[in-house]
């Protein structure tokens, strides 16, 4: 019944960097996505976890084309069943697919411009996709911020006078605005207090059941992820190392990368022993990756053929998806799916 | 346990029961104002270069002699001052100056000025003289001052050829204080859009004008001064040398601008607001408009004002070399050519009024720039 809204299609994204040295090398590539492969369905939540530095947040901006992917593809079927290539519109193309795909920043404080006010900050994307009258601009801000519990009365004011969950409710009717059947959320909450988080946590759950709105949750916080997520994809260097339903992918981890991030979860009952797995060495430098799977030199499971051959992604399970080799026959250890439930009300 | 003898026997303090002020959200540019107008220096810098500017726009009106007018009678004429009181300590009520015979001195036979207190020449307020336009439309006779004829004024002392200097520094003013304004302005708007596109676009465009700003500013002044000034052709009128001669600075002077944009333009162009405008589908004007400009503007304004006093520095030194402004038409550089022979400086020590003229302005030029600069800074207390 569900249909997909966007595909991901070996998404590859490098950044020259240039050596100080060398005035005439040629710049060197640095990988910072790796075919990167996967599909969103209408309706649901998809979280992207990972460590610092793995690539979520150029994965999100990619996808909305806030950075410019090197290649790959990422199809999006529109509302009226046409699939474009997100990607490879030109920037007339583009306009009618923008307020479709919508973002929501990690900071709400830089992605906030300090020079507006609420109101035109929240009205901008709507001024820019549609051609509406004052009064039909101000009525759907009005409403719009009304749906985000923002006080209507207050929305002559600039950023800087409201709080971080305030501001943060701020980008939400900003990126809510256009109606948009896609939001990429990046670490939308991280930047937030624990009850301010749950508060928008719970605020995106309803619009996303009103509006019937598909998410990208990025996030580090894998309590959250849990709560809000229907599947979740593990990403590790520029890659992504494991996919699955939220319930398996916890419940089961095919990846020894995953594993140690499950032992990271806070556990609310006492009685749960865990041992944690703390991962040794450094994150890997993406500009010098390691050979074969580049999680090998962290990895307490390595073999010969780790530092040999790179993993793919395969399917190891019923839409279970990691990239190890030996995904099958080790058993990893996951968390206890009741006792991780984050608290919400 | 001791007390501070300055709280002995004091009241305490009466609660402040005034209502704090409403909060009232000020733009930027109003809190710009409101710094600016603490910043005493500055200030005071505004005022005497409002004066100036109005001096230069009624030059016509105040100068009691125009640019052609000399008097070879006169030739290097020494200062004379307003006196109430005359020879004989007898006070006047009109003010009067003295004529002025020439006499040998006994050692060097130098010929020389001095005051003939036989004849007194009264000072008066709005005579008619020589016609000129006012503000360069209306025909008109009256000056604002001058002495009864056939007696001279010459506050500021006479040049080589008898010419009144106040006049000529007064006159001049027109064009040393607009070259740099109009200059700046054509260089700000060359350095805003093509400092502009280098910034926002970036790439092989952002690396092709980087590096002919570059060359442009590797070239050494004087001698690229010197070969586009022998590009402007000898014969032409005033305004056409006027406008060879702006767009010469403005040549040049772009490029620092460009510099600052285009690094306002890189380090605001990855903000997370202006990416989620982009996001949002405002397009690139839009973007630059609303977004970009809006944050460096106050910065670009202290730095254009910075501009200007280098520029006037630079009119000058251009006109005293003789490669800038040509007679008929004057500025302070032209003046102050005369002071290029030692024996004039020597003598005439007066011939050097002109520099008085061009540093009171670079001055207060350069304290309005700080001011601003600090009116500007929102870290600055």
């Amino acid at each position: 019944m569900t249909k997909p809204i966007l595909e991901v299609l070996k998404l590859n994204k490098s950044f020259q960097v240039k050596s100080d040295k060398a005035l005439f090398k040629k710049p060197k590539p640095v990988h910072i996505l790796n075919d990167i492969s996967f599909e969103l369905l209408e309706g649901e939540t998809l979280s992207i976890v990972g460590e610092s530095g793995c690539g979520k947040t150029t994965l999100g901006r990619c996808i909305v084309r806030g950075v410019n992917a090197s290649s790959g593809s990422v199809v999006y079927h529109a509302e009226d069943e046409k699939a474009v290539d997100y990607l490879k519109l030109d920037r007339k193309g583009i306009k009618a697919y923008r307020k479709d795909i919508q973002m929501i920043f990690q900071d709400p404080y830089s992605s906030l411009s300090p020079r507006m006010n609420v109101f035109d900050i929240i009205a901008e994307p709507l001024i820019a996709n549609f051609k509406l009258s004052k009064d039909e601009v101000e009525a759907k801000v009005t409403e719009i911020a009304e749906k985000t519990g923002l006080n209507v009365g207050y929305l002559k004011r600039y950023p800087h006078a409201f709080s971080g969950g305030q501001r943060q409710r701020i980008a939400i009717a900003r990126a809510l605005i256009t109606q948009p059947r896609l939001i990429v959320c990046d670490e939308a909450v991280s930047a937030l207090d624990v009850s301010i988080q749950a508060q928008i946590i719970n605020l995106l759950k309803d619009l996303q059941e009103q509006y019937k709105i598909t998410y990208i949750f990025i996030s580090h916080d894998l309590s959250i992820v849990q709560n809000i997520s229907d599947r979740v994809a593990v990403m590790h260097l520029g890659r992504i190392v494991e996919l699955a339903s939220t319930e398996s992918l916890f419940g089961h981890p095919q990846h020894p990368y995953t594993e140690a991030l499950m032992s990271a979860v806070p556990q609310p009952n006492p009685e749960f022993k865990k041992e944690r797995i703390i991962l040794e060495g450094e994150v890997p430098n993406p500009a010098n990756p390691p050979s074969g799977c580049h999680f090998h030199p962290r990895c307490a499971y390595k073999t010969e053929k780790c530092i040999q051959e790179v993993p793919e992604l395969r399917e190891v399970g019923y839409n279970h998806f990691a990239a190890c080799h030996y995904a099958e026959k080790l058993q990893l250890r996951g968390v206890p799916i009741e006792s991780a439930e984050l608290q919400v009300n | 346990m001791r007390t501070l003898p300055l709280f002995k026997g004091q009241k305490p303090a009466a609660p402040v029961t005034a209502a704090p002020k409403d909060t009232v959200y000020s733009s930027q540019w109003r809190l710009i104002y409101q710094k600016f107008k603490k910043h005493t220096l500055a200030r005071i810098s505004m005022y005497i270069l409002g004066l100036l500017y109005l001096v230069a726009l009624f030059a016509q009106f105040i100068a009691p002699y125009d640019l052609q007018s000399y008097d070879s009678k006169y030739v290097n004429a020494p200062p004379m001052g307003l006196r109430f009181v005359d020879a004989e300590g007898k006070f006047h009520i009109k003010p009067f100056v003295y004529g002025l015979k020439t006499e040998r001195d006994p050692e060097t036979l130098r010929k020389m000025f001095v005051a003939d207190t036989e004849t007194r020449h009264s000072f008066k307020f709005f005579v008619k003289g020589q016609e000129y336009k006012f503000l360069g439309l209306i025909p008109m006779k009256t000056h604002l001052f001058a002495v009864e004829e056939p007696g001279r004024i010459f506050l500021l002392g006479t040049d080589g050829m008898g010419r009144d200097l106040f006049s000529r520094i007064v006159l001049g003013s027109q064009i040393s204080l607009s070259i740099p304004l109009v200059g700046v302005g054509i260089s700000f708007i060359l350095g805003l859009i093509i400092g502009g596109i280098s910034g926002y676009f970036g790439g092989w465009l952002d690396s092709l004008i980087q590096r002919v700003i570059e060359i442009i500013r590797s070239f050494p002044t004087l001698p690229l001064w010197m070969a586009l000034s022998a590009a402007i052709p000898p014969r032409i009128p005033v305004v056409t040398m006027y406008l060879y001669i702006v767009i010469i600075f403005a040549f040049i002077g772009w490029t620092d601008l460009a510099r600052v944009v285009r690094g306002k333009f890189i380090s605001l162009k990855n903000e997370d607001y202006v990416v989620a405008a982009r996001i949002a589908g405002v397009g690139n004007t839009k973007i630059i408009v609303k977004h970009l400009l809006p944050g460096f503007m106050s910065y670009l304004v202290v730095a254009t004002t910075l501009a200007i006093p280098s520029m006037i520095l630079g009119e000058t030194a251009m006109s005293f070399l003789g490669l800038g402004v040509r007679s008929p038409a004057t500025s302070w550089g032209v003046l102050l050519q005369e002071a290029q022979k030692i024996e004039n400086v020597a003598l005439y020590p007066w011939k050097l009024l002109p520099l008085g003229a061009v540093i009171l302005t670079v001055l207060t030029y350069n304290f309005i720039g700080d001011g601003l600069r600090d009116a500007a800074d929102p870290y600055k207390k």
